[in-house]
């Protein structure tokens, strides 16, 4: 796809997805980034803790299904991944229904020693089912497909 | 009795064991990314990086940890960023630390934004950003 072909999609949002937060995946991915932060794997001690229950690292968001922007296809091939921000209203718990969904908010070309790049802002936010914010965060992916 | 920062404070470091490829395969799975470039050699060789490279959101878990570990369970990291600068290869120890460039004190206790980043063991940053977080919460 070219700039102008990815910014048709610019404001467009993908369809919230449902997911729900396992304990289960939230100790496998302390456990791969090796943090062993007895909040995301003991149940006790997290039940003892000021959260009341097991929270979630704060990158874990980034593993939500977050659905795809309608129409908006590309080879994935090759993406390299810019930058990441979160900003996080509230911890995510163990047990959580959160709604993901994300928009893309800006594209911008340049060109460097890897030629031309096409440069992909994403907002992605989880919501609880009251539609209140969890976590926020914003993702720039840099595309060098055209 | 709370934490105290002032600027110019570093913010206690957090060393990682060396990154493993049983790391970015669990990391894989885990997050559900499972791009070959991190897990399949001969992917990544003929994809030009010289052999599998380390998730940036693996990088990026690091950062987070540092931040976790130092507002411990009193306070309330707020916000933080990261721009992906250097590519992480199996065998490197990363090193995560930061700067505190601004306290505004509040009623509970302290806003602190800061600098962050990772370190690979050449001291090459791998990632830096900023990060905003309480020493206190509601």
């Amino acid at each position: 796809m070219t700039s102008d072909e990815f910014r048709a999609f610019l404001n467009k949002a993908s369809k919230p997805v449902k997911n729900e937060v396992e304990k289960g995946a939230i100790r496998k991915f302390a456990q791969a980034i090796g943090d062993a932060n007895p909040l995301y794997l003991n149940e006790e001690a997290a039940a003892a803790s000021r959260y009341g229950k097991i929270i979630a690292p704060p990158t874990f968001s980034r593993t939500f299904d977050y659905g795809a922007i309608e129409g908006m296809k590309f080879e994935a091939k090759g993406l390299i991944h810019g930058d990441e921000r979160f900003r996080y209203f509230r911890p995510i718990f163990a047990g959580d229904v959160l709604y993901c969904s994300r928009k893309l908010v800006d594209v911008f070309e340049r060109s460097g020693k890897l030629g031309n790049m096409t440069f992909l802002v994403y907002e992605q936010t989880a919501a609880d089912e009251a539609g209140n914010p969890v976590v926020q965060s914003k993702s720039t992916i840099i595309y060098r497909g055209a | 009795m709370a934490m105290q920062f002032a600027e110019g404070d570093t913010l206690q470091a957090l060393t990682k064991p060396p990154v493993t490829k049983t790391q970015l395969v669990m990391y894989s799975g885990a997050s559900g990314d499972f791009n070959p470039i991190h897990t399949v050699e001969e992917f990544a060789v003929k994809a030009g990086l010289g052999g599998v490279i380390a998730h940036g959101m693996l990088t990026m878990a690091f950062v987070g940890q540092m931040l976790t570990d130092l507002v411990g369970t009193e306070g309330t990291l707020v916000d933080f960023g990261v721009r992906f600068k250097q590519m992480v290869r199996p065998g490197d120890t990363i090193t995560c630390s930061g700067t505190v460039t601004r306290v505004e004190n509040e009623a509970g206790g302290q806003r602190v934004f800061a600098e962050i980043w990772a370190a690979n063991d050449k001291g090459d940053q791998v990632v830096s950003g900023d990060a905003e977080f309480l020493t206190y919460h509601n």
